[in-house]
């Protein structure tokens, strides 16, 4: 079933009785190509660049609950490329580039919104420091455009520039970042797959690998044992977990990120607006309800919801930044599972076992990389190379502290991030 | 979240700060194997559910604490000071 403006109208017309579900529900096989271990963002989309780029369609992806159940479908939505170090920016480059062509990659409406995205700085030292991650946006590829006061209070009039602590110095705008519409990507990668001959088994927990000479040959489930060639996990938010059954250590640590979404409002607020000193940064979303969050809750968890501190120190941030946001109410907050990795970046790569693929580590930042995530993790599963893009994402960084990304530069150890 | 202090009672989480998994006591020494260095610095078993990690009251009475609880429900089980021999972590 294609969508089209024509489609739309004609069942518009006749009711909306001949629409068919997304994808279909099947049954697991006994064995397949590769498995995916784990049904959001990442593992849907590897599971359609699997098809799509490589011809491998006998895949399976299983899921624990149903599809857009976990982070794919509790984030702030935020599209961007706006990353310094190399090893990093190629990757996001590569991401925000395949957002721009995915509505029609996959015929699917996932509101890719490119509003822009502003990174406010505060003092001399930060200005001079976005002037030089703007110009590596700009060497790379990508837009980049330093505003000043001026261009800024033309643009966001609401903002208080004169804050005793974080007055605004200036800001670095890229055009093409923005949001998109998270369940839809969810919904569209799902269906897109699917369609290539993805089966897609919702309420199917992995509880061990079968492992034979050091090579995987499957796994064993709620729903019974599947046989695979080659399984990838991809479990952002368990992956500690999942990696243990395969008798993996991972460099991760869990820990709660809150967000936050108030009652719809008039549009106000055009842009997504990052506060980086307040750990706070905006965005309005279609509904009108104004979505925001902060920083990490600081401890290990696995609760999905966070406590009061954290909530207060962002609602403050936001107080600062727009006095404004002080007469909307929030209506709900989440909190959402970070695979938190040591530097701050993620992990695609092999494993000691063969066969045995991993996916994890996107800390905060999983949702933009969607697209280049499960690009490059395809690739990585039907070529057994790294894809250049994700060619740095390796394990042995650690160990070796050779190409480890701390992109914040604040050092590369757990409690650091 | 209230972390119950030995020395001071029943606190706010404000008041600490969250150094890590327990695992940060058992330090390496010098000349150890790098892979016993990377698995101190990077790997962890990052569990669901309960757990032993270390805090430190910074806005009470300065003690280092190992602070039993679980990462599910956030109940906070028990907390017992880290042994003197352990101290001078910040």
């Amino acid at each position: 079933m294609r969508f089209s403006a024509l489609r739309i109208l004609k069942e518009s017309l006749t009711g909306n009785k001949n629409w068919t579900p997304h994808w279909r529900n099947p049954s697991p096989k006994s064995a397949y190509d590769v498995i995916i271990v784990g049904g959001g963002g990442h593992g849907l989309s590897t599971a359609y660049y699997l098809a799509q780029n490589h011809g491998i369609r006998n895949v399976a992806v299983l899921e624990k609950g149903h599809i857009g159940s976990g982070n794919i479908g509790r984030n702030t939505t935020i599209v961007r490329a706006n990353y310094l170090l190399p090893g990093n920016s190629e990757f996001y480059s590569h991401s925000l580039k395949l957002w721009e062509g995915l509505e029609t990659d996959l015929n699917y409406n996932v509101m890719m919104s490119q509003r822009g995205l502003i990174m406010l700085c505060h003092s001399d030292g930060q200005r001079d420091a976005f002037v030089r991650r703007s110009n590596a946006m700009r060497s790379r590829g990508d837009d980049a455009h330093m505003l000043s006061v001026d261009d800024l209070r033309k643009l966001l009039p609401y903002l208080n520039y004169d804050n005793a602590r974080f007055p605004i110095y200036g800001g670095l705008l890229q055009k093409r970042a923005g949001t998109a519409r998270h369940d839809a990507v969810a919904w569209g990668y799902a269906r897109a797959a699917d369609e290539r001959g993805v089966d897609l088994i919702q309420n199917c927990e992995v509880t061990g690998f079968n492992i034979n000479n050091g090579r995987v040959t499957g796994v064993e489930t709620s729903r019974g044992k599947i046989e695979a060639n080659k399984v990838a996990i991809v479990v952002a938010g368990r992956s500690s977990q999942v990696a243990q059954m395969a008798g993996i250590r991972l460099p991760i640590e869990s820990h709660i990120l809150q967000a936050f979404v108030t009652e719809g409002l008039k549009p106000v607020i055009n842009n997504v607006i990052s506060f980086g000193m307040g750990h706070f940064y905006i965005s309005q979303s279609d509904k009108g309800g104004l979505v925001f969050g902060g920083d990490l809750d600081g401890y290990a968890s696995y609760a999905q919801r966070g406590n009061l501190p954290l909530m207060e120190h962002v609602f403050e941030a936001g107080m600062a930044l727009m006095p404004m946001i002080g007469k909307a109410k929030v209506l709900r907050s989440w909190g959402g599972i970070m695979d938190m990795s040591p530097d701050g970046s993620p992990i695609i790569d092999k494993t000691s076992i063969d066969g045995l693929f991993i996916n994890c580590g996107w800390c905060y930042g999983g949702f933009k990389a969607v697209p280049a995530s499960g690009y490059a993790y395809a690739h990585l599963i039907a070529t057994e190379n790294y894809f250049h893009t994700a060619s740095n994402y390796r394990f042995g960084r650690f160990k070796s502290g050779y190409n480890l990304m701390d992109e914040e530069g604040t050092g590369s150890q757990h409690n650091l991030h | 979240m209230r972390i119950i202090c030995p020395n001071c009672g029943e606190r706010d989480i404000r008041e600490f700060y969250y150094r890590g998994s327990e695992n940060d006591l058992d330090r390496p020494k010098l000349e150890d194997s790098l892979s016993n260095w990377h698995s101190f610095l990077h790997l962890r078993d990052n569990a669901a559910g309960e757990v032993r990690d270390l805090w430190y009251h910074e806005k009470g009475c300065n003690s280092w604490l190992i602070v039993t609880r679980n990462t599910i429900t956030h109940d906070v089980i028990r907390t017992e000071l880290v042994n003197s021999e352990d101290e001078g972590l910040a």
